[in-house]
């Protein structure tokens, strides 16, 4: 198990820039896939690294299955702590062999293992990520994908109390990646192993978590099992960050928001009262689009602009008044660029949520001038 | 209770923290005594009335004289002509060799590539002496027949004579330069300028020239530069032929009676303003190298002209080349270090080769005591620089430590120092310091590692560089400590590098006159300066069998420290 509380580390980047982690708690229980899931410089990784102790905290407590490794006056040297880390460039050692690159924490450890038994734990974590009989080609013979897995064998071999990643599936190709997570996630499953991973990528994060945090500019704002994360999104941020988004900002009213020229009919998150701003997030396979009108309620006319196929749905965006409306269609469904074609938003699928002022970045309008 | 945590803490934090300090303090002491205490006393020497710094008395004469009067006027005139003309030969012959390589299809261009790097191993004042035997007014291989049959000679003891010798010296300096810049240069860029319908003269003009431009212009400064700093022909052509640079003058005005050092440093001080100057300008133009990004470290492949019929004329051209640079110097020493008194060569002179010379430099007590001390002093330098630099780069690459822009910028400032005004500013510093060094080993050891500083600290921070920081992490992650990780980790994969940066130091350290030529002593006598002894006795000849020794020392030393470097490179 894993605790953090109220971590916090300020410093400037090389490019001058100030990046900050504030006051970040979270708990990671046994066996757990915990991902802290965020943009590019929101402090995942500078988490991720402190709970490694590669980086040294200004405040807060990191407990590592109860015994402090880093708190007010501790700070546990990162050799010293029982972690298995797989870096976002993999830091495979380029002047040892598959073998070596896996002994090494082994051989370094207060007390190695005879050569027997390094041999059989190598072999073991080898095997544990299908890398048998690799063991004497050189590291950089490997190609990006056996070379990730023999970071993870690294990490893996002296069987550490947690697993930290880091992005380690960003430097491969999208096959390969779609790959590597269905293994990391059934290796995670079968060990058991704690693991906390970072990563930008939304896809990965709901496809591998048992819980996600999401982070924005140092803090935590969002946490919980994936589901809930995409089903009721507490920010605007989140809603944009976790899948895909149409937002229909306005002000509430009783039993729904004001907007689009009328009111759309939605139920209300905790705490959200008539008057105040709302935001009312639409994922597109939610939305129905019909080139009829179906009389149901919520239900807005609108014309196409986009139908783009793309095998498995068709991509719609349709505009309503200055509404662009991200929609997804069944593949075989019959609808015509710039037709005119009605939308419903299902009841049971809208929430208003506080408006926290994030907008998802704006469709450019200038669909007229494309092919399709 | 919150006292005895903040006194925890800092009781805890606070060795550590004094440790960094401590190192990055001692480092960059040890830098400002290297490079900052020389060019404080060269100023100080400069503006000095009296011949130490210790009872100071400030005067303007020196700067008056060096600025002013006509002979000095004449001297900076003198300087630039032949610093530009040395530099634009240069560059011409290197570029135009580089564009054949790396350019066209000129036949066999990897073994071209080799030979064009040849003469980067054959020390300056070697390389002088050799064009002295070839065009020497009366004796030489191409006068004497000129003469003989046109009725006139070309003097080598005049200005186009220094910018043909110093030209053709520097010319591989330039081809590395701007084959790297052929290299660097996406080839999708003039492909786009084809597609957008320009032809192959308005592509080269408004695409390949433009993208060339600051890369043109930053290696003409360089070459500038190192003309202006260059002593070897200044000092062996040009004093005897009464053409005057910063360099020689510099070295007369300690050598002639009566010794002025206020003189000496005055020059300096100008020659090292202009050295900073260029060297500024070619900074800038490196930036904008960067600037327009063609230099991405990628290695493109090139498109290359078909030459057609005029492959055989770009072949010509680089055979000559190779004549000129490599073949026609080396024959010239070979031939001239196995006859007794130098000559055309002829019949009866080739009768009478002797092995004397040979004999001479072999039983000479100076030569060996050069032979020696240049390699103890190339190991001596090699050793420390590469020591100092690492701990330095790792400071300035890995550490957010305060003052580590500091320690970087110190160690690049003897970039523009000449050797020479490193010569004059160590002999103020040990006129005036109490440390007995002058006349010994020591003292070049110092001028040594001064100089080879900025080569040891690009070379070790490149390395630094590239490996990366989580290969470091992923030791501590996996529960390695500070030794084991250095040991097992970074070390292995520095190794290489620092390797390659030795070898360097060690090599440029065996030819290095200028900065030398001032500070030695019977005792601590180097090869290259017992060679320009030599020269002053007029021992033609065994100077000609010392070159083609220290040629062979300098090429078995290269091939076998390479191979060595090699080896660790592959197993690494």
């Amino acid at each position: 198990m894993l605790q953090v509380e109220g971590l916090r580390k300020t410093f400037t980047t090389d490019r001058g820039g100030v990046r900050a982690v504030e006051d970040i708690s979270f708990t990671v229980q046994e066996g757990r896939f915990f991902t802290l899931l965020g943009p590019s410089g929101c402090g995942k990784t500078t988490t991720l690294r402190c709970v490694a102790g590669l980086e040294r905290p200004e405040a807060g407590t990191i407990r590592l299955d109860d015994a402090v490794v880093s708190g007010p006056g501790h700070f546990t040297p990162t050799y010293a702590r029982d972690i298995g880390m797989v870096f976002q460039s993999y830091a495979i050692w380029p002047h040892m062999t598959v073998f070596d690159n896996v002994a090494f924490p082994l051989r370094v450890s207060e007390r190695p293992p005879s050569k027997a038994e390094t041999r059989r734990m190598v072999e073991e974590a080898l095997a544990l990520v299908g890398l048998e009989g690799l063991e004497e080609r050189p590291a950089p013979q490997l190609s990006g994908g056996q070379q990730q897995r023999l970071a993870l064998a690294r990490a893996l071999v002296r069987r550490p109390k947690i697993l930290l990643l880091d992005e380690p599936l960003s430097n491969l190709d999208a096959k390969l990646r779609e790959r590597m997570r269905i293994e990391l996630r059934q290796l995670q499953r079968r060990l058991g192993i704690t693991t906390i991973y970072v990563t930008h990528d939304q896809g990965e994060a709901l496809f591998l978590s048992h819980r996600i945090a999401v982070m924005q500019a140092g803090k935590i704002v969002q946490e919980g099992a994936p589901r809930d994360l995409y089903r009721a999104p507490a920010s605007g941020f989140v809603a944009d960050f976790v899948g895909e988004a149409t937002f229909l900002p306005g002000v509430v009213t009783a039993g729904g928001i004001r907007a689009l020229g009328g009111v759309v009919t939605c139920a209300l998150a905790d705490g959200l009262a008539p008057g105040e701003k709302g935001l009312l997030v639409l994922r597109p396979e939610n939305i129905v689009v019909r080139a009829q009108p179906a009389g149901v309620p919520n239900e807005f006319a609108g014309t196409l602009r986009v139908a783009a196929f793309l095998g498995d749905r068709l991509d719609c965006v349709v505009e309503i008044g200055d509404l662009l409306v991200r929609a997804r269609a069944h593949p075989t469904t019959q609808l015509r660029r710039d037709q005119k074609v009605w939308v419903e938003f299902p009841i049971e699928h809208c929430t208003a949520i506080p408006d926290d002022g994030w907008r998802p970045r704006a469709l450019a309008r200038t669909f007229d001038d494309e092919e399709s | 209770m919150a006292t005895t945590t903040v006194a925890r803490r800092a009781g805890i934090r606070l060795p550590a923290w004094r440790a960094d300090v401590a190192i990055v303090a001692v480092a960059a002491l040890l830098l400002a005594y290297l490079t900052v205490v020389p060019l404080v006393m060269l100023l100080l020497g400069a503006v000095s009335a009296s011949g130490s710094a210790l009872d100071f008395q400030f005067t303007t004469r020196y700067l008056e004289r060096v600025l002013t009067d006509q002979a000095s006027l004449e001297l900076l005139a003198n300087s630039v002509m032949y610093a530009g003309g040395s530099a634009a030969l240069a560059f011409g012959i290197g570029t135009g060799v580089a564009w054949a390589i790396e350019r066209t299809n000129v036949p066999a261009r990897s073994l071209w590539y080799g030979i064009a790097l040849v003469p980067l191993i054959v020390p300056g004042i070697v390389h002088t002496i050799a064009w002295l035997f070839l065009l020497s007014p009366e004796i030489g291989w191409i006068n004497a027949p000129l003469k003989a049959v046109f009725g006139f000679s070309l003097s080598v003891y005049s200005l186009p004579g220094m910018m043909w010798i110093e030209g053709l010296h520097s010319a591989p300096l330039a081809f590395v330069l701007m084959s790297a810049a052929f290299r660097a240069m996406d080839p999708s860029l003039e492909e786009a300028a084809a597609a957008s319908r320009a032809n192959a003269w308005k592509t080269f003009r408004r695409v390949t020239l433009p993208l060339l431009l600051p890369s043109v212009a930053s290696v003409l400064l360089i070459l500038f530069v190192r003309a202006l700093e260059g002593f070897e022909v200044p000092a062996i052509i040009g004093v005897p032929g009464r053409i005057f640079v910063y360099t020689s003058r510099i070295y007369l005005s300690l050598k002639l009676y009566p010794p002025s050092f206020g003189l000496a440093a005055a020059y300096g001080l100008v020659l090292l303003a202009i050295s900073v100057v260029g060297l500024v300008l070619h900074r800038r133009a490196t930036r904008r190298i960067e600037r327009y990004a063609t230099v991405t470290g990628k290695a493109y492949r090139p498109r290359r002209l078909e030459l057609g019929r005029f492959r055989f004329v770009a072949l010509g051209g680089l055979g000559l080349y190779a004549f000129l640079a490599i073949v026609l110097p080396f024959l010239v020493l070979l031939y001239a270090s196995f006859v007794r008194v130098y000559s055309v060569p002829s019949l009866e002179s080739l009768r009478e080769l002797t092995l004397s010379n040979y004999a001479f430099i072999l039983n000479d007590d100076l030569t060996r005591t050069a032979v020696f001390n240049s390699i103890v002093l190339g190991v001596g330098a090699a050793t420390a620089v590469v020591a100092l630099t690492a701990v330095i780069a790792w400071v300035t690459v890995r550490t957010r430590l305060p003052g580590r822009g500091v320690l970087d910028f110190l160690a690049f400032v003897p970039i523009t120092i000449p050797g020479i005004v490193l010569g004059i500013s160590l002999i103020w510093v040990y006129f005036t310091i109490p440390i007995r060094i002058y006349g010994t080993l020591w003292i070049l050891l110092v001028a040594y590692v001064t100089r080879y500083l900025p080569y040891g600290i690009r070379g070790t921070s490149a390395a630094l560089i590239q490996v990366h920081r989580e290969l470091e992490e992923a030791a501590a992650a996996a529960g390695a400590r500070w030794w084991p990780t250095f040991r097992h980790i970074l070390l292995p994969l520095l190794r290489p590098a620092l390797v390659g940066t030795w070898i360097y130091i060690f090599i440029v350290s065996l030819r290095e006159l200028g900065s030398g030529v001032l500070l030695y002593s019977t005792q601590s006598v180097v090869l290259a300066v017992r060679i320009f002894d030599l020269r002053d006795s007029g021992n033609y000849t065994s100077i000609a069998a010392l070159s083609i020794f220290l040629i062979i020392l300098l090429v078995i030393l290269v091939t076998v420290l390479q191979r060595l470097g090699g080896r660790t490179i592959r197993e690494a």
